[in-house]
């Protein structure tokens, strides 16, 4: 009897009940939101447990939705299971004045370098994390480049003005 | 059927009459058994027939410059049969691709490492200007962390342009002052960029 995502989704509500919410299947893949203080409760279950085996963390990245107040920023983890080949999306909201989520480092190994990344574009403070520093922007930038706050353009050109280059 | 096969059994003698390009002499005077010119007519000529260029090559440019030295358009033509990959033996430092900004430090090392007399050329619109990626990320042209001697417009640009590009160098080198280093204007460039 293959995995199915009825079937995680029952054990993750026997086990947390209304903790999670927000339960999806975009394309067949599981999605469903935890609250960030559990983040790595519910991500230990995934992997712990006999039957689920979540244990290869695919993806980890973060969302800046703007308009949401009090939960701007969400970390989203694409979990696997190499046995089922089963995924799932677990997404974590946090507020931008304090943007603190426990790391997923000592769970995933994969999360070190993935969480330098979110933490690089998007400044989240990856709490517990054994090296958090800039992974692919110049170690001299001063924020966090993927914010909606901040235009994508270079702003130390003058010669390039609106008129020519749309900007 | 046996396929045709051709051997080169009878080649044609190559015809060397008229059929190597040589330099033309540097302006002097001349006479029964002597030629009399400028010491840096002649240096210069020596310079730009035999330039070394390094190639620091990060994306597409870089591809349009492997076509370049390949035997098509050949860039051993101009005296630079010789690449070099190490920035102390060479003399035109040839950046080909986008620059980001992390990058921009090793271009500059890259440069300093290299010995005077020394030249740069910036091949393509990336390294030119930045080019399409006009983003957080990217080095806005080149000249930014180092002194550049010829841009070479394009996206990327033909090797005939490189080649178009390299002969502005030689032009440049053979016609520059010797001592270029040593006057105010280049002290001040240098200084421009932090460089000594």
């Amino acid at each position: 009897m293959a995995l199915t995502n009825e079937t995680i989704k029952e054990r993750l509500i026997a086990k947390f009940g209304d903790q999670l919410s927000h339960f999806e299947e975009p394309y067949g893949l599981l999605t469903f939101e935890a609250p960030k203080e559990a983040n790595l409760k519910v991500m230990q279950f995934l992997f712990d447990d006999e039957e689920l085996r979540f244990q290869f963390l695919t993806d980890l990245t973060a969302v800046h939705y703007p308009d949401q107040a009090g939960r701007e920023l969400a970390v989203v983890y694409h979990l696997h299971n190499l046995t089922d080949n089963i995924r799932l999306r677990l997404k974590v909201f946090t507020a931008i004045d304090q943007p603190d989520i426990f790391t997923a480092t000592q769970l995933y190994s994969s999360a070190n370098w993935m969480e330098r990344e979110t933490y690089d574009f998007f400044g989240i403070n990856f709490v517990g994390h054994p090296n958090l520093k800039r992974i692919l922007n110049v170690d001299e930038m001063e924020y966090f480049p993927l914010r909606k706050e901040f235009p994508l353009e270079d702003q130390t050109r003058i010669d390039k003005d609106d008129a020519m280059f749309g900007r | 059927m046996a396929r045709p096969v051709r051997f080169n059994v009878h080649p044609i003698k190559a015809d060397i009459k008229d059929n190597i390009s040589l330099v033309n002499m540097p302006e002097g005077y001349t006479g029964e058994g002597f030629f009399a010119t400028q010491l840096s007519s002649v240096v210069g000529l020596a310079r730009k027939n035999s330039l070394w260029p390094m190639p620091f090559a990060t994306s597409c440019c870089g591809i349009e410059f492997m076509a370049t030295m390949a035997s098509h358009y050949d860039l051993a033509r101009f005296g630079a049969e010789r690449l070099g990959f190490s920035p102390r033996q060479c003399d035109l430092l040839m950046v080909m691709g986008t620059i980001a900004k992390k990058m921009g430090p090793i271009v500059k090392q890259v440069y300093l490492q290299m010995a005077e007399p020394r030249w740069v050329m910036a091949v393509g619109a990336c390294a030119s200007s930045g080019g399409i990626f006009d983003t957080y990320s990217v080095l806005q042209g080149i000249d930014q962390v180092v002194p550049v001697d010829v841009y070479v417009p394009g996206c990327p640009p033909r090797p005939e342009a490189i080649l178009d590009g390299f002969m502005r160098i030689q032009d440049l080198v053979g016609a520059e002052s010797l001592r270029r280093r040593n006057s105010e204007q280049y002290k001040g460039l240098l200084q421009g960029y932090g460089i000594q």
